[in-house]
């Protein structure tokens, strides 16, 4: 059985990444920032990549890599989601570094886990993990040429990891932003603190990995699932503590709101989903980091937790009342975040389908 | 110390199960400290950690140890010994726990009146002293097993001048006693897997309090957290429970299957894993010496679950589905769900989310004990009982 608790190391490493986003990503800067023409903040990502060494979490120590596991990035995701942080940490920690690790490549990655360049993975947002390899981009005469949409912390990126259809079949080939034939627009998105952007390619010089593309492209977004579930698990957290302590606060009749069975009653309901969330997303992070049972986990982790975020961050603004409607309160820097996550990387009904398979239970 | 892989090997091999009387089986394993391993020497136990009693248990299942009459542990194991362990004189710890685990004298639980559910501390049973004796007079109703008990946890009003929670007391009620009257209550199944029992004149010895006069709902307390764990938090495998029952028909039985309940099932199994593995969770954080207050969390969420599931696998059946097994009156002395039909399982399983505490008062516990939200004005506190309003 998979361990389900967190451990002491991962306990001090969520207690130091909680009180630097406390003191440098309090969600009034995050409101701010992302209006102005620096929505992410990357000193805070140079703190976190560099000093801290989280971009190198999932990397193996001769790589320059921390030599951790999914685990501890899980727990680095909680934090940045209960924060609602902007920083590229899913695109390049942990799309664009897990599909880089599984194609073997010992270059690019170094570079990432060093936190000297921002990494991304060039799919939609939205792919599963299950899905066909895309075909948006074709490889011709040795460069690449076509269009994927909604590319996650793009617009920062340095070096993006492209799937591509060449004369064999799929193929990964690193692609530097800056060089020629290559184009990357941004989205105006749902989700105020994590960007996605639109990448173009024509004739875009390359760099081909080695190993089975359409493998490590799989591992790359299974994993991404997988932890985007303890990222979402951060959010819910966040509504529900915020939630708990307003409704505390606010009086309304002459009572404190949270006095009145029919809030208490949702946030009883609200608590029970969210301890179920981390033991399901404890469970996904433990089965990356020992590769047993690592579909179901996910799957199940995924489909949980996406829709828990959701239902958490519509509950934080109900009961939040008119407050929670304004611009100035955080909350709907939240339900963007869980709105939009719950379409990425698989959209719950897309991971129920794949446990349908999984478990032997076909339509 | 011998561990306890051991000392379960020198056992068996002392005391082969082939053939065994299982009242005397199990008589010798309390003997030896097997029963309940985290109890103490003399009491059925080693004074080992709570968690090394699985692989004990496991060890014995898998020589196929002689299991105790199965009425034996249902409040007896998971809620009276605990309780006895706690709060009982060393008297009444000899005198109960070794026939309470062997299964010579099963018990049950008299708690819930027809007029204290959800408030049990209102409870409106008397207990008057009377020389070494209280004479009680009251009516208690869902009693599991009460039909067969020898034994049976009591609570009773001992000064109805006291606010509610501090007029109580906690007895060991002799079931035999000539004033208890145990009548069947056939709930919406047909089954009667419940009792009523009247209590007129019941004498009951003062040795046989459970802890000092006035202090019966702090005993009650333990009884009731330990029905809480029992029912929330045992260890399960995947598909474990009634989703796999689900699972099942709907694997052998292709034709009865539909796009819209296909939906249904994936997300149902989604929640039965995710409770299964809150549920491991808890389990692993008690073996850590972190106990985590999900249990509170895990029966209020089984009992939405069982319904759910419960509610699809009649729809599931079809035509089958309109039809009912036996609605004839019987006392069950088992849990045996599995294999009743998908009506009964439908009917049986309402019950989840009142028996042991209704999920609206697991709510109002979380509410008030973990999230720690602001209290509802009550309308109860610091009046005499006998002036409540009833």
């Amino acid at each position: 059985m998979s361990d389900l608790l967190y451990g002491e190391v991962e306990n001090d490493l969520r207690a130091s990444v909680r009180d630097l986003l406390t003191d440098r990503s309090p969600w009034t800067s995050v409101l701010t920032r992302v209006e102005t023409d620096k929505p992410y903040d990357l000193e805070l990502w140079r703190t976190l990549a560099a000093e801290m060494g989280l971009a190198g979490l999932l990397v193996p120590e001769d790589l320059g890599g921390a030599g951790a596991s999914a685990r501890e990035v899980a727990v680095v995701l909680e934090e940045l989601g209960r924060a609602v942080t902007p920083t590229p940490f899913l695109g390049s920690a942990v799309l664009a570094t897990s599909a880089l690790l599984a194609a073997g490549d010992t270059e690019t990655v170094a570079e990432l886990a060093a936190g000297q360049r921002i990494g991304a993975l060039a799919v939609p947002l939205t792919t599963a993990p299950q899905a066909a390899f895309p075909s948006l981009v074709r490889v011709e005469d040795g460069k690449l040429t076509g269009r994927v949409g909604s590319v996650v912390d793009l617009e920062v990126a340095d070096v993006v990891v492209v799937p591509a259809i060449g004369a064999d079949g799929p193929e990964l080939h690193v692609v530097q932003t800056a060089s020629a034939g290559v184009t990357v627009t941004p989205i105006t998105a749902l989700d105020l603190t994590r960007r996605i952007a639109v990448l173009e390619l024509n004739g875009a010089e390359s760099r081909k990995l080695s190993g089975d593309a359409a493998a490590a492209l799989r591992t790359a977004l299974t994993t991404g699932a997988g932890l985007l579930a303890a990222e979402q698990l951060g959010v819910a957290q966040w509504c529900l503590d915020t939630t708990a302590e307003y409704v505390s606060t606010r009086h309304q009749f002459g009572r404190p709101i949270g006095s009145f069975q029919a809030l208490r009653h949702r946030l009883a309901d609200l608590w029970a989903s969210v301890s179920s969330a981390v033991a399901v997303s404890r469970a996904a992070a433990d089965a990356l980091a020992t590769g047993s049972d690592v579909d179901i986990a996910v799957a199940v982790a995924a489909s949980f937790c996406s829709e828990l975020a959701v239902r958490a961050a519509e509950e934080a603004l109900q009961l939040h009342g008119g407050i929670g409607m304004t611009w100035e309160h955080p909350v709907h820097l939240y339900l963007g975040r869980a709105k939009s996550s719950e379409l990425a990387l698989g959209t719950p009904e897309k991971h129920r389908d794949a446990l349908a398979t999984l478990v032997n239970l076909p339509a | 110390m011998t561990d306890l892989a051991t000392l379960v090997e020198q056992f068996l091999a002392e005391h082969p199960t082939a053939g065994a009387d299982p009242v005397q089986w199990l008589g010798a394993r309390f003997d030896a400290g097997l029963a309940w391993v985290h109890f103490p020497v003399g009491l059925g136990g080693l004074g080992a950690s709570r968690t090394a009693q699985q692989a004990v248990d496991e060890a014995f299942l898998a020589a196929n140890a002689p299991q105790p009459n199965p009425a034996a542990p249902v409040i007896g194991y998971g809620m009276a010994a605990p309780t006895i362990l706690k709060f009982g004189t060393d008297e009444q710890k000899q005198r109960f726990l070794r026939p309470l685990y062997t299964g010579e004298e099963v018990w049950c639980q008299l708690f819930s009146e027809p007029g204290a559910g959800s408030d049990l501390a209102t409870l409106a049973t008397r207990a008057v002293r009377d020389g070494d004796e209280w004479v009680v007079d009251g009516q208690k109703v869902w009693t599991t097993m009460g039909h067969v008990a020898r034994w049976g946890i009591l609570v009773a009003r001992t000064d109805p001048s006291l606010p509610k929670h501090q007029g109580l007391s906690y007895f060991l009620c002799d079931m035999t006693d000539p004033g208890v009257d145990v009548r069947p209550l056939r709930q919406i199944t047909g089954e009667a897997e419940f009792n009523e029992v009247f209590l007129s004149g019941v004498r009951v010895p003062d040795a046989n309090r459970l802890g000092a006069v006035g202090e019966g709902w702090k005993v009650a307390t333990t009884t009731l957290m330990n029905e809480r764990v029992t029912i929330g938090a045992h260890a399960a495998e995947r598909e474990d429970g009634l989703i796999g029952v689900t699972a099942k028909t709907w694997r052998e039985r292709p034709e009865l299957r539909t796009p819209g309940l296909h939906d249904r099932l994936l997300r149902l199994w989604v929640d039965a894993e995710a409770l299964r593995l809150t549920a491991e969770r808890l389990r692993q954080g008690l073996a850590a010496g972190q106990p985590g207050p999900e249990g509170s969390a895990a029966k209020l969420t089984f009992a939405t679950l069982n319904q759910a599931i419960t509610g699809l696998d009649v729809e599931l059946h079809g035509e089958e589905g309109l039809s009912y097994g036996d609605w004839t009156m019987r006392r069950p002395t088992d849990a045996d769900w599995a294999s009743r039909d998908a009506g009964f399982r439908y009917l049986r399983m309402k019950g989840n989310s009142i028996e042991g505490g209704t999920s609206e008062i697991l709510r109002n516990i979380i509410a008030d004990r973990i999230l720690q939200l602001p209290k509802e004005p009550r309308g109860d506190v610091d009046i005499p009982w006998k002036d409540l309003p009833r």
